[in-house]
This record gives structure tokens, sequence and C-alpha cells, in this order.
């Protein structure tokens, strides 16, 4: 009896931490979403001093799709960068992927170890001469859309351990097998391992997805300016930072809510995915 | 265990010698035994493969030759050549009063990089040229048939298929990450500031003096802000990568409690924060805590305090809120990553711990502990490596703020090395220095990696918990 209730006492704590837990994850965002629905005559939508809004509407959405924002442009912007480099870059780790999982060929273990190295300079380091180097294609200003694609996939190919470590769990003998009936290794790669590989496809195509939502520092540098070619975060950054943000605040907020919903959406319909991809990553190193 | 490194670096040294040593012997050999088809292609590649029939070996090795000359001539020659000087003249005043531009220090310096490293790879694809020709002269006098282009084709299918898959990954990272990073570590040996700004003006070779500016504690030197802003940077990343991951494994493990309803349902609301992308959360975190935010307005409605609390003015507040909201994006993760390991750990280990009048407590330290920091021992080192360059969580916090006379260079009390990085790049074009920092960061992170890699349980007892 006495274990029963220590037990039931100990249940009850955890739900009550759990509870609170998850009123702090939550909190910001019901606050988000609260805030995004004031009306443009409060504050004039600027930051106000209490939570619930005095008269609710929906001023600053109707803002962000009217001919005086260019929010929906930023928007697409952001989705295209996010649906090219989620394809080239998953594209781009699988094959990577499976050369140093299954072939051993000169110079394999000079490469990881290179690539190992090359991942300790700080990404921020060549920004400068990036912008340079996209300048020579004119791929900045106007043509930030394609050049920031070109840049996330171009160094894609040293993210390849998740993958790798999940290919190298598909025993080898099928490889084998399938080789002794004659298969070439691009039969193999194409018509065996990719099948094979879903969740991991999922989980990489999933986190390149979601990295150019949130790509501050290189979508301002190459768009330099050029507000057409700003991504949502580039453009929504400006709305806070700059002095002026009194009449953006609640159009922040429903700029972050249309960012957030689809994107919040999707993440949790792929959370298993996740998960596996992260575990399986992590324990391997 | 010194010595046995030693010996091993000694030996792989010997060996890369005498490597080029055996390859200079095979290239005379090649040229004084070799027919006079081989000797002709010491000069023009890919002829003794085309008199050979093998013409699309021969082709290619002709295109390539072909190609580097042109390369050479039009284009990398006049950049090489100015590369000890990185150019002498940057304008002149022509004689109708325009301005044309002349010698541009950081085309010179990148395009010169570029060549240099063209040459290495044509050598390397001159030296390929040789063996080709050797390995043909062997078939043939063996008697054996030559290879077929048809062959040649399949085989990068098949037995050569790594570099059909590898080629363009290897050449994007070539492109965008080697030659960018090369060229950084070259331009913190320059004066390229902002008061040496091509096309207008020149930089030059500086040797060291950047980063005798960066370890000089006098007025004008950096020193003593860098010194800061480094110790700033190993404690983020130390009370960021620990603190996360204690309280993300107290999550996990009340979540995985017998008894506990709803699993699923906490571990979804939790990552909502790894859902929803930075700038929305993080952004609107910050405002919710600036001094008009919701956060103060409350605390002053409700008398708490009677004055606004300083968040982000103060530094050591800002620095105790920008470790406490790392929390709120940092626990969901490692939550993730511990659930599934604390199911691995075999049941009957608690229960005989149960049986032995262990304590919940004592389970966790003796049990739990161990396994977690075994298993996810390389887990912690990634994180640790990626928060010394967290940018995101510090710049949408605080921008590195709040600023002081008493850090120069614009440097704040929550700069991370990094997030200095960034705003002398972008604020100050001091790229000089911005790339002496980078050279640094990357010296802070391969040392931690190297030493705390080689100090892995799991490194160096693999078998241990198995």
């Amino acid at each position: 009896m006495g274990l029963k209730a220590k037990r039931k006492l100990g249940n009850t704590i955890t739900y009550i931490v759990l509870v609170i837990i998850s009123v702090i994850w939550l909190f910001p965002f019901v606050c988000l979403f609260l805030q995004s629905l004031r009306s443009y005559n409060e504050a004039g939508g600027g930051m106000v001093e209490y939570l619930l809004p005095k008269q609710f509407s929906l001023d600053s959405y109707i803002f962000l799709f009217s001919q005086d924002s260019k929010f929906v442009r930023w928007y697409l912007n952001t989705l295209i960068i996010a649906c090219f480099v989620a394809l080239f870059q998953t594209i781009v780790v699988l094959c990577v992927s499976y050369a140093l999982s299954r072939m051993r060929f000169k110079g394999r273990t000079f490469l990881m170890r290179f690539w190992l190295i090359l991942g300790m300079f700080p990404g921020f380091l060549t920004m400068i001469c990036l912008y340079f180097l996209l300048k020579q294609f004119h791929l900045t200003q106007a043509g930030a859309i394609p050049g920031l694609i070109l840049i996330s996939v171009a160094s894609s190919g040293m993210g390849y351990y998740v993958t790798k470590g999940y290919f190298d769990t598909i025993p080898k003998a099928l490889d084998e097998a399938a080789r002794i009936d004659g298969a070439s290794r691009a039969r193999v790669f194409l018509t065996m391992i990719i099948p094979m590989s879903k969740p991991i496809i999922i989980y990489a195509a999933l986190v390149a997805f979601m990295a150019p939502w949130c790509d501050y520092v290189f979508a301002s540098y190459v768009a330099f300016g050029y507000t057409d070619s700003y991504n949502v975060a580039v453009a929504m950054q400006n709305w806070v930072w700059t002095n002026d943000y009194q009449g953006y605040f609640t159009r922040f907020c429903a700029g972050g809510m249309l960012v957030a919903v689809p994107v919040t959406i999707l993440f949790i319909c792929l959370q298993k995915y996740y998960v596996e991809g992260v575990t399986g990553g992590a324990v391997k190193g | 265990m010194g010595n046995s490194t030693d010996s091993g670096k000694k030996s792989k040294v010997g060996k890369f010698f005498s490597g080029v040593g055996y390859d200079l012997k095979e290239i005379g050999l090649t040229f004084t035994q070799g027919d006079w088809k081989t000797k002709v292609s010491y000069l023009i590649m890919g002829f003794g493969p085309i008199m050979r029939r093998q013409f699309l070996r021969g082709i290619a090795f002709l295109a390539a030759e072909a190609l580097f000359i042109l390369y050479l001539v039009k284009f990398g020659w006049k950049y090489l050549q100015d590369i000890g000087t990185l150019g002498t003249v940057a304008r002149v005043m022509n004689d109708d009063g325009t301005i044309s531009y002349n010698d541009n220090s950081f085309l010179i310096l990148l395009y010169g990089l570029l060549t240099i490293i063209i040459i290495g790879i044509f050598l390397f694809v001159w030296r390929m040229n040789v063996r080709e020709n050797r390995n043909e002269e062997k078939l043939l006098a063996a008697g054996k048939p030559l290879s077929t282009a048809k062959k040649d084709l399949y085989s990068l299918l098949d037995s050569q298929f790594d570099k059909t898959l590898l080629a363009l990954p290897v050449l994007g990272i070539f492109v965008f990450t080697v030659l960018p990073i090369i060229f950084m570590i070259c331009i913190a040996f320059t004066d390229y500031d902002a008061n040496h700004q091509p096309p207008a003006n020149l930089f030059t070779w500086v040797g060291l003096e950047n980063f005798k500016n960066l370890f000089s504690f006098g007025t004008t030197g950096l020193g003593s802000t860098f010194l800061t802003v480094l110790a700033w940077t190993l404690i983020w990343a130390f009370f960021a990568t620990f603190l996360t991951y204690f309280c993300g494994m107290g999550v996990a493990i009340m979540i995985n409690k017998k008894g506990i309803k709803f699993k699923k349902l906490w571990r979804t609301i939790l990552v909502m924060t790894i859902a929803v992308p930075q700038f929305v959360s993080l952004l609107y975190v910050y405002k919710m805590f600036a001094n008009d935010g919701l956060v103060n307005s409350y605390l002053l409605k409700w008398g708490w305090i009677s004055s606004r609390i300083p968040f982000w003015s103060d530094p050591m507040l800002a620095k105790v809120m920008i470790i406490l909201i790392n929390l709120w994006i940092g626990i969901p993760y490692t939550m993730l990553i511990t659930t599934g390991l604390l199911m691995n750990i075999p049941d009957d280990l608690y229960e005989s711990a149960k049986i032995d009048g262990a304590s919940g407590f004592q389970m966790f330290k003796s049990i739990t502990l161990p396994y977690m920091l075994f298993v996810t021992g390389p887990f912690l080192l990634t994180q640790f490596t990626g928060n010394l360059n967290n940018f995101n969580v510090i710049y949408l916090l605080t921008q590195g703020g709040p600023q002081s006379m008493k850090l120069s260079n614009k440097a704040g009390y929550t700069d991370l090395l990094v997030t200095w990085l960034y705003k002398m790049t972008v604020d100050d074009t001091n790229y000089r220095m911005a790339a002496v920092l980078g050279i640094m960061i990357f010296v802070v992170t391969a040392v931690i990696s190297l030493v705390v890699y080689n100090m892995l349980p799991s490194v160096k007892d693999e078998e241990g918990f198995q």
C-alpha cells in the first residue's frame, strides 16, 4: 500500500512538472498567435503591455496579402529555395553517402578526413569570397534566389554522416548478390539501395527543406538590399530590428504564424523519420 | 603513447617521400623503356593512346592539355605573376580625365590561387597520362587487348561508379568551400580592410601583423577583447551543451516513466521549438523580454517589481537569459535522442538494482548516466563544437549586445567569436581581422575536438558496454 501510494505521488509530481513544461513551451506561441490577431487600431500595430487583444481583427494578415507588402513574394522566394535545396541536397547527399559507404577507392579516407577538417572552419569566414564568386555568375541581388540554392547545394556533400551511417546498416551481401547476377553498381544504387532508404531520404529532405526558412546571414548578404530577392527571414528580421518596427510588430506576428504553421505541420507529420535520423546520427557520431 | 604517434608520423612522411621517389623513377623508366609514341606523349598528352586506337582516353588527355594551356595563356598567367605583390597600380588617371582601374588585388589573389591549384591538378593528370602509356605498352607486350571506349564508359557506372557519384559534389565543395577557405586564410596575412578596398585601392601582404594585433594587449590591440569573447564563447558552449543535455535527459526519463500517459502528446509539444523556424520563435521571445515587452509589463502591473528588469542590457542578465532560452530550443533535441537510448537499457539491470534496495537517484547515477555518457560521447562533442559556432541563438536574441567601451571593434558582452566575425565582415568590412578570427575559431574547434575525441570512453574502449 505504501509503495503504491508512493508511486502515485511520484506520477502526480511528474504530471505536474510535465504540464508546467508544456505551458512554458507553448506560451510564446500562444502569445504570437494572439498578437497576430490584434487590430491595427490598437497602438498602430506596435508592442502593447497586455496579452489579450481588446479588438480582434485580421488587419495584419490582410496587410500581408495586400499590394503594400511584398510578403507573398518573399514567401514564394523562400518556398522555392526550400524546395530546390531539399531536392538537390538530398540527391547530392545520397550520391556521396553511397560512394563512401559501399565503394573502396584511392583517397577515400583522405577525402573524409579532409572534409571533417573543412567543417571546422566557421561558415561565415568565406562570406565575402562567396559573394564575389556569385557576383561573377550574376547570382547576387536580382539573381539571389538561384545563387542561394547553388551555395546551399554546392557544399552539401560534406553533410553525409547520417545517410552514410544508414547505408552502412544495409547488409553488403545484398549488393554482392545483385552484382553476381550482373547488375552494375549504378543499378544496385538506383533500384535496390534507394528504395530501401525511404526513411533516411525523408529525413534528409526534411532537414534540407527546413534550413532555408531560418537562413538570415547568407540570404541578407547575397540579396544585398534588393528587396525583391529577400526571403521571409531577412525581410521580417528587418521589420523587428529597424527603428519603426512599432507599426510592424503585429505584422511580424502574423507573418511568423504564416511561416510557422505550415512548416510545423509538415514537421510534426514527418516527426517519426526525423527522430529516426537524429538518433541514428547521434549514436554513430 | 607519444613515441608511437611520433614514429607513426615519421613513417607517414617517409612513405610520402618514398612514394614521390617511386613516382619519379617510374616516370624516368617509362621514358627510357617506352616506344616513340610514349615519348611524344610526354609533350603531347594522349598521343600514345590515340596512336594505339584508344580514342576516348587519348582525346580526353589531349583536351585536358589544350584546356589547361588555353586557361593559362588567356587567364591564369596574368594573375599568377602578380601574386607576390597583389598588384602595383590600382587606378590610372587617363588623359581625358576618366579613371580606369588597373590591378585588382582581390582578383589577383583569388585567381592566382586558382591557377596554382589548377597547375597542381594538371601535373596529376599528366602523371596519369604517363602511367596510362606504360600500362598500355605492358598490355600490348603481353598480347592482351586494350580496353574499349564502351568498356570505359560502362566502368563509370560500375567499378568506377564512385567517380561518377563524387565528381559534382567534390567540384562544388572545391569551388564554394575549399577555394574560399584558402583565399580567406591568405587574407589573414594581408591588409584587406575598409581602407584597402579594391578596385579603388590595393591591398598587399603584411606577414604576421594581424596575428600580432590580435594578441597585443596595448591600447590599440585586440588582445583583451579577444580573450573576453573567447572566454564567454567557451563558457556558453559548456553551459549550452551540458545543461540542455542533463535537462533533456531528465525530461526524457519523466516522459518514459511507467504509468505516465499521453507520451506522444508531451513529445509533440516539446518538439514545437524544433519545428518552428528560429527566426520566428527567438525574435518573438526577444521581444517578450524587451524593456517594453510583455514580461516586464505584467510584472510591473502585478507589482512584483518596481522598475523594469534590463534583461538584454545588463551583461550578466543577458548571458543568463541566453543560456535559459537556449534550453527552450535545446531540450527537445536531447529529449528525442535520449528517449530511444534510454529504452535500450535492459530492464533487468534496474530490477536487480531495485532488489538490492537502490533508490531512484542511485540507479540514475550508477546505471543510466554511465551508459548514456558512454553512448552519447561523440554526440556531446559535436554539440559542443556546434555551440561554439551557434550563431542563431546569439544573434537573434542580443546581436552580441550589450556593447561596451571596454571592448574594441564593436564586440559586445554576449558576442561569440563567430558573431564577432560576422560583425567584422558585414559592419566593419575589416576582412583582415575577420580572417584571423576565423582561423582562431578553427584552431579552437580543432584542438577541442582532437583532445576530447581521444579521451572519449567509446573511442578508447569500444567494447566497454557491449
